[in-house]
């Protein structure tokens, strides 16, 4: 399916969570057609990266579920943390572990897992709603439950998959792609390129297929639609954009300057800006 | 050729891992991740390092040994093999951290990173701090956020809280820190060389305990000097990091 199909199934208000981790391996692609869209009012669950800045950016969130917003090698994602100094949004500030916790949770179809994280922290004072749970063992601890993440959709992004929506990644981490897609009711799976099962176990090993068809309810072709995040080892992060698209963040003027150049057309314009600001290898 | 003050915290920090045995060192900043390797290298080979991603290195560097991606580095952390030296953007006098905002919360004046994982390395795996430039902004009497848990936050969430709660050091480039004292604040436990424990004081946002006769951070080595120089940064990369 299309970018455009997949994210038409997405209605305002949903709950979407987002794979990868930072800036590495987001489903880019994906986000940019959600930025087209004139859905809104997302509840966004994702270890944060540019998807969070540029959705924070269009106004599209109305809650945030996260532990961090980073680019990575640029440490402060500058839309997040604008829209944070403005309170543009809700925000559920958890830990990492709480964080793969709540999604796991969610997978398992069970109300929460025990952690120990979070206990002492204000992690627990700025989420009141969080509670804590007792061990019924001798030992009688008393942990975090962290509540489920449950998604009304996930959206990842793979190196390979085929058309039936089995994914496979080729780089050091699979990230949590595959909770977030079992977390969720519908799950969309952007992927380098469509390929046929019969390639996967020539390309790697078994441990490397990480999402099952069972679990996917789309799969779309986007190459380079990881950009201009990491997506190892087809390709690294963009560092030029990304300090280029930082650069823009800070300043109003400049980010129009740069929704124009970029963000204005479809993906392939999107795609034909960036190779074309590539080769000038110069400022936006 | 004297030891320059970047050379001091690189030592500084290895010395963090002394006697950890076969756990995960894992640094965050460039002066902690120096002092990880100068510490494999010399007086504790049997630590574990990444290559800042999910591969783990052997002695090398470059030999890959090992795979760490972040579910399995989360597992790491919750499974105690493991000391971080964290950053702070805050720090106060039980070692609270924090790295997510400055000011109120609900609207923040300075967004930074958020919690990341400093609750969860906190209450699981000893953690150290690094922080470059020791200032009355960073050691503050409150943090603005929680997000690693100091002695008197751990002790007040009760004994699953305290259990493997524990903040070996904070180093600076001014001093060692530590919390050795009955009530769990913290104290100086040792001065770099050339700083004294006036200025310490000054810069510190809360009265700190340094007592008389404290010691010098201890010299390196001919060998650990070499080591640094000409092995783990030939580039100079310490001299960015820290303020001669």
């Amino acid at each position: 399916m299309s970018a455009e199909e997949a994210v038409g199934r997405i209605e305002s208000g949903m709950t979407v969570g987002i794979g990868g981790w930072g800036s590495r391996r987001k489903p880019m692609a994906l986000v940019r057609a959600l930025l087209r869209s004139d859905v809104r009012d997302l509840t966004v669950v994702s270890y944060g990266g540019p998807d969070v800045g540029l959705l924070a950016a269009a106004g599209k969130i109305r809650k945030l579920v996260t532990a961090f917003a980073t680019l990575d090698s640029i440490p402060l994602e500058p839309h997040f943390r604008a829209a944070r100094e403005r309170a543009d949004f809700e925000l559920v500030e958890l830990d990492e572990a709480m964080f793969l916790w709540g999604l796991t949770a969610a997978v398992h179809r069970l109300p929460f897992l025990p952690i120990r994280a979070g206990l002492g922290s204000d992690v627990m004072t700025v989420n009141p709603l969080l509670r804590t749970v007792v061990s019924p063992y001798e030992d009688g601890e008393e942990l975090v439950a962290v509540p489920a993440l449950r998604l009304d959709v996930a959206l990842v992004h793979l190196n390979r998959a085929d058309a039936q929506g089995n994914g496979q990644y080729l780089g050091p981490d699979p990230y949590f792609d595959d909770l977030f897609c079992e977390a969720a009711e519908q799950a969309y799976l952007s992927c380098e390129r469509v390929v046929s099962a019969s390639g996967f176990l020539a390309a790697a090993g078994p441990q490397t297929l990480l999402v099952g068809r069972h679990a996917v309810a789309g799969v779309i072709e986007t190459p380079h639609g990881a950009h201009f995040t990491s997506c190892a080892p087809d390709y690294g992060r963009d560092e030029a954009f990304q300090r280029a698209y930082a650069k823009a963040a800070a300043d109003p003027a400049a980010w129009q300057a740069f929704t124009r150049r970029f963000l204005a057309g479809d993906e392939d314009t999107y795609q034909a800006a960036v190779a074309a600001y590539a080769k000038e290898g110069e400022d936006v | 050729m004297t030891v320059t003050r970047a050379e001091y915290c690189v030592l500084a920090c290895a010395e963090a891992w002394r006697g950890d045995g076969e756990v995960l060192a894992a640094p965050m900043g460039v002066i902690p991740r120096l002092g990880a390797r100068l510490a494999r290298l010399t007086f504790a080979p049997e630590l574990l390092l990444t290559d800042g991603e999910a591969l783990l290195t052997g002695t090398d560097d470059e030999t890959v040994e090992g795979w760490l991606p972040y579910r399995r580095h989360l597992g790491l952390v919750m499974g105690g093999k493991r000391h971080v030296m964290m950053g702070a953007s805050q720090l106060d006098p039980y070692g609270n951290q924090n790295i997510s905002c400055v000011g109120d919360w609900k609207r923040p004046r300075r967004q930074l990173l958020g919690v990341r994982g400093a609750p969860v390395n906190t209450l699981n795996n000893p953690t150290s701090y690094w922080v470059p430039r020791h200032s009355p902004r960073v050691f503050v009497e409150r943090v603005d956020m929680v997000c690693g848990v100091g002695y008197d936050r751990a002790a007040a969430a009760g004994p699953a809280a305290t259990r493997f709660h524990r903040i070996p050091r904070v180093v600076t480039d001014l001093a060692v820190l530590d919390f050795e004292t009955p009530g769990r604040t913290m104290r100086v436990r040792s001065l770099h060389p050339g700083v004294s424990a006036e200025r310490v004081r000054e810069a510190t946002g809360f009265p700190l305990a340094v007592a008389d006769g404290v010691p010098a951070t201890r010299e390196p080595t001919a060998e650990e000097l070499r080591l640094i120089r000409e092995v783990i940064d030939p580039a100079g990369l310490r001299e960015r990091e820290v303020r001669p």
